[in-house]
């Protein structure tokens, strides 16, 4: 098997593979192409075909037009809604977890085994067991509708996560590199400042990119605790799909698909295997 | 930092221990404040779940104690119990399939071809999408009217059939279809790694023994997975019991009833029926069955630590 | 210069006493090595000197001042580790600068005092290299420099040798020495080889499970150690211990154990006991350099030596040396002949043991029976 020569059963591979990797591509061409399609040729065609008139008009109409629940905007006003929760959101998360993490894996404080073991846990702790204790504490701060209360959530809950990735990095340290630093006179923010964070940035772009693809990706929270004009792209895609037209369009609407899905998509194909990384640091827990 | 200064030394420590404290107070809060808030929030919010669901809350919470009323309602409810069979026909399949496609093209991939990169970043990229997307997609591509079926009858072939989306019986397994095309990549990856980490060593030695690839791989390679399989179950299993996105953006539950899964649940009884109660109540019965996952592999993860500890 | 005292330090890690009650000073310009095998707390003692360790009870004074709840940083005291810990982000340059800036020292001071530590170590063309850029060597002269740059009143060395290859730590150990020389400061030096304990120290204090064993000039603890555990920890190969019986044959006090063939060996002792267990059991120890080939000669040049025979079962050569395992009737042990004058594997030959240097056990509490001083 590690020879590089033409045999038939490398030939095999070869195509077993690739054909999966075709199954695989099918769904997004298609959207692809369907999004530079006429709505009339999708009801006549099926979703899969070939543009016969090349319908640019579809993108304009989906950012900027589109009627999404009595609102004609497009799906521009929920990317911005997206984009307002998800950067703060990410950033905010992203530099709390390295700071939580760096404390608990190198600065070290009584208490601090117990206070991971529970953040970790809200790893697992399934959405639902949090919705209505949000649903309160959003009306008694005044947050119910807000894209601040989103990107409030979005922050606690994302410590689990954060704090988890760069304290398993952070433990990669040697303790003997703190233990120098004190002895040069350096305290906490010193050394956060100075030492850690200059070795962080893998897990720094690691967790960016995990946070912005799961918050911009996420829709119970979206579509719970904001409603029209708030909600986040992908409640709106909901919503986009879901209006009742005479002619439905189809081709609009594959439009907003490839806009909604443009941004990570994008993030992943530049993060690589910063990415990858992410999927396997999220599995050891 | 615990400070053990002897008796009857210099009278300043007790100063210098406050300005101490003083000092480091930044540090403190900015160590203590997020932590604590995050700990929190994960710690009440359960709690308060839990006890609203033995409340009888309907639209706002309110105190009382109502037994099991609620999760007796819940648990006889057609919705319920159809989701909780989904859960097996769903999880069952879903797990098994994304894991075995998984482990297949972690091997394929694992054959030194060329272009490997460019093939992981293709069975890779549906997890940079919202199950939201997913859904929507394959809803079209699934819908008889719409898509495959109407490509194929378009094609000439008119009897062709495929609306397992409207069936009540085969609906679920849309779900399924689209749930392994999303996440067989991530398994794929966990696989990958592991393959490429078996010790070079033992490779060379079974080579020496005169092992051949396939032998190599179902004795040596392959049984090392072990500890990643468990793993990939585990988060897929979390996913399966947990999952809201996907069925929503799908079938929405449908058709009727048929693809209910808890999470559709929990959302329906507490923000569409306005019973918080009986929606907390579902909230609990899902954290149960997946504790009933996740203990067993915690207790497994700490039994394979203290042997790790003691050998 | 500066002093350091230790009195009395325990220390408590939840259950487990790691520190039994530790007494050792280091004077002024003092060279202390703290050796002994891996978990005998030698390595806490030194963390609980640097501050980065607390104290359960006891008391440490730097210079006469408790510094018992004193952080590291105003402690005056500096650390070189066995990873050399070096900023692995930073430049040497920035690496040796990092403690002053901290403590907000002039620019031109810090200029100044990096020219100083570079000339005397060496490291001027390595100033502007990051750690991943430097040899091992390279890289643990640049954490001495960090450390002598504060010019404290302390210097604390954690195993620094120990990752580095073997030849390497021979020359560095010189360097270390020849720094010491230069510069003088007091010195505490962790290690686990009880060579470099030997080569460096002024005095050595060995420890052993969480107490101190003996602390003394590196020649009185070789040759006078206190207990078997010292006797056969200081020296390689280690001391030879023969269980035996004091007895006095022709009015001539002596040891004797088991020969071949049932016979008895027999060998005089130079100086008496001043105390003997009630049984007369003891345990004979004599270390593996002081066995030779026995002739006239020999006896003459060495008075004490004792002849005996001995069977040859295994030679070890080392270029310098040879080490034989040797059977002295029933007993197993262990020389170092020079190599000419070695013996060949399977050879019964005349051996002479100098039992000038011999030393006496007591079997029960292992401890070293004095001579007595008439």
């Amino acid at each position: 098997m590690r020879e590089a020569s033409v045999t038939p059963s490398r030939v095999l591979v070869y195509a077993t593979v690739w054909l999966i990797a075709a199954v695989y591509l099918i769904p997004f061409v298609v959207v692809l192409l369907n999004s530079l399609r006429s709505a009339e040729e999708i009801a006549q065609t099926s979703m899969i075909g070939w543009p016969k008139q090349w319908a640019w008009s579809n993108y304009a109409n989906a950012w900027g037009q589109f009627c999404i629940a009595q609102t004609c905007s497009g799906i521009k006003p929920y990317m911005l809604n997206s984009a307002l929760v998800t950067i703060p959101a990410t950033i905010i998360s992203t530099l709390l977890g390295a700071v939580a993490g760096f404390a608990i894996s190198l600065w070290r404080f009584r208490g601090d085994r117990w206070i991971f073991g529970i953040i970790a846990i809200g790893i697992f702790l399934p959405q639902q067991m949090r919705l209505l204790p949000w649903t309160v504490v959003l009306r008694d701060m005044g947050l119910t509708n807000t894209l601040t209360g989103l990107v409030m959530i979005h922050c606690i809950q994302g410590m689990s996560f954060t704090t988890l990735f760069c304290r398993n990095y952070y433990t990669a340290i040697p303790q003997e590199l703190i233990k120098a630093a004190r002895i040069d006179g350096a305290g906490f923010f010193r050394t956060f400042w100075r030492i850690i964070l200059p070795l962080s940035p893998p897990i720094l772009i690691v967790t960016a990119i995990w946070q912005f693809t799961h918050i911009w990706n996420e829709f119970l929270y979206g579509v719970t605790f904001t409603t029209g004009q708030q909600q986040p792209v992908t409640a709106a895609l909901i919503a986009l799909t879901a209006a009742v037209a005479d002619i439905p369009q189809y081709g609009v609407q594959n439009a907003a698909v490839i806009i909604a899905a443009l941004p990570t998509l994008l993030v992943y194909l530049f993060g690589g295997r910063y990415f990858v990384r992410g999927l396997t640091a999220g599995s050891v827990k | 930092m615990s400070r053990a200064a002897p008796a009857g030394t210099e009278t300043t420590t007790v100063a210098r221990r406050l300005s101490d404290a003083l000092r480091r107070l930044p540090e403190h809060v900015v160590i203590w404040v997020p932590l604590l808030v995050t700990a929190a929030h994960i710690v009440t919010f359960s709690v308060w779940t839990i006890w609203v669901s033995f409340t009888p809350s309907t639209l706002m919470p309110v105190s009382g104690w109502v037994g099991l009323r609620n999760y007796n309602a819940i648990l006889s409810t057609r919705n319920w119990q159809t989701a909780f069979d989904n859960i097996f026909l769903f999880g069952g399949t879903f797990v098994v399939l994304s894991a075995a496609i998984g482990l297949f093209l972690a091997i394929l991939l694992d054959q030194r071809i060329r272009g490997e990169n460019v093939l992981r970043s293709i069975f890779l990229y549906p997890l940079a999408l919202s199950f939201v997307v997913t859904g929507t997609v394959w809803s079209w591509l699934l819908n008889p009217g719409l898509g495959v079926q109407k490509f194929v009858n378009v094609l000439g072939w008119t009897t062709f059939r495929f609306d397992w989306l409207l069936d009540k019986d085969k609906a679920i397994w849309t779900i399924v279809i689209a749930a392994i095309w999303q996440s067989a990549g991530f398994a794929m990856a966990l696989f990958l790694a592991g393959l490429r980490s078996v010790d070079g060593d033992l490779l060379k030695a079974a080579q020496i023994d005169g092992a051949g690839p396939v032998r190599i791989y179902r004795r040596i390679i392959i049984p090392s997975l072990w500890p990643i399989l468990i793993t990939v179950v585990v988060i897929q299993l979390q996913f399966a019991i947990t999952t809201f996105d996907l069925v929503r953006a799908l079938t929405g539950g449908g058709p009727g009833i048929a693809t209910m899964l808890p999470a559709l649940v929990v959302y329906d009884f507490m923000f569409q029926r306005g019973h918080i109660g009986r929606g907390a109540a579902a909230a609990v019965l899902m954290l149960l069955i997946l504790l009933s996952v996740l203990l067993p592999y915690w207790a497994w993860r700490y039994v394979q630590s203290r042997r790790v500890a003691n050998a | 210069m500066a002093t350091l005292t230790v009195t009395s330090l325990h220390k408590r890690f939840g259950s487990v006493d790691v520190l039994k009650g530790i007494d050792i000073e280091a004077k002024s310009g003092e060279f202390v090595a703290l050796v002994g095998p891996s978990g005998c707390g030698k390595s806490t003692l030194l963390a609980m000197i640097a501050g980065l360790e607390s104290v359960t009870s006891g008391e440490i004074r730097i210079d006469d001042r408790l510094v018992n709840g004193i952080p590291p940083k105003d402690r005056d005291i500096a650390m070189v580790f066995q990873s050399y810990a070096l900023y692995p982000t930073m430049t040497a340059r920035q690496n040796i600068t990092f403690g002053m800036e901290s403590r907000r020292v002039p620019k031109a001071a810090q200029d100044e005092a990096v020219a100083r530590v570079a000339a005397l170590l060496q490291i001027e063309p390595l100033l502007g290299r990051k750690p991943a850029q430097l040899s091992g060597g390279q890289r643990q002269r640049v954490a001495m420099g960090r450390a002598l740059v504060r010019d404290p009143k302390l210097f604390l060395f954690d195993e620094p040798l120990s990752n580095l290859d073997a030849k390497l730590r021979v020359d560095m150990r010189t360097e270390i020495k020849k720094l010491h020389q230069r510069v003088g400061k007091t010195t505490v030096y962790v290690t686990h080889d009880q060579v470099e304990a030997m080569t460096l120290a002024s005095r050595i204090a060995v420890m052993h499970h969480g107490s101190l064993q003996q602390f003394d000039v590196p020649s009185r603890v070789y040759a006078r150690p206190s207990n078997m555990f010292v006797a056969g920890f200081m020296g390689s190969p280690s001391m030879n211990f023969v269980p035996a019986t004091l007895a006095t044959r022709d009015d001539v006090l002596g040891v004797e154990f088991p020969g071949a063939n049932g016979g008895v060996v027999t060998l005089p002792l130079t100086r008496r006991p001043s105390a003997a267990p009630a049984d007369g059991k003891v345990v004979l120890g004599i270390r593996p350099e002081h066995l030779y080939r026995y002739d006239a000669d020999m006896k003459a040049r060495r008075p004490a030596l004792v002849q005996v025979t001995a069977s040859v079962d295994l030679v070890e050569p080392t270029g310098a040396e040879t080490i034989a395992m040797l059977k002295l009737g029933s007993r197993d042990i262990v020389g170092r002949f020079e190599p000419d004058a070695a013996p060949e594997p399977g050879e019964t030959f005349a051996l002479g043991i100098d039992m000038g240097h011999a030393c006496l056990f007591d079997p029960g509490t292992e401890r070293l029976i004095p001579e007595a001083t008439t």
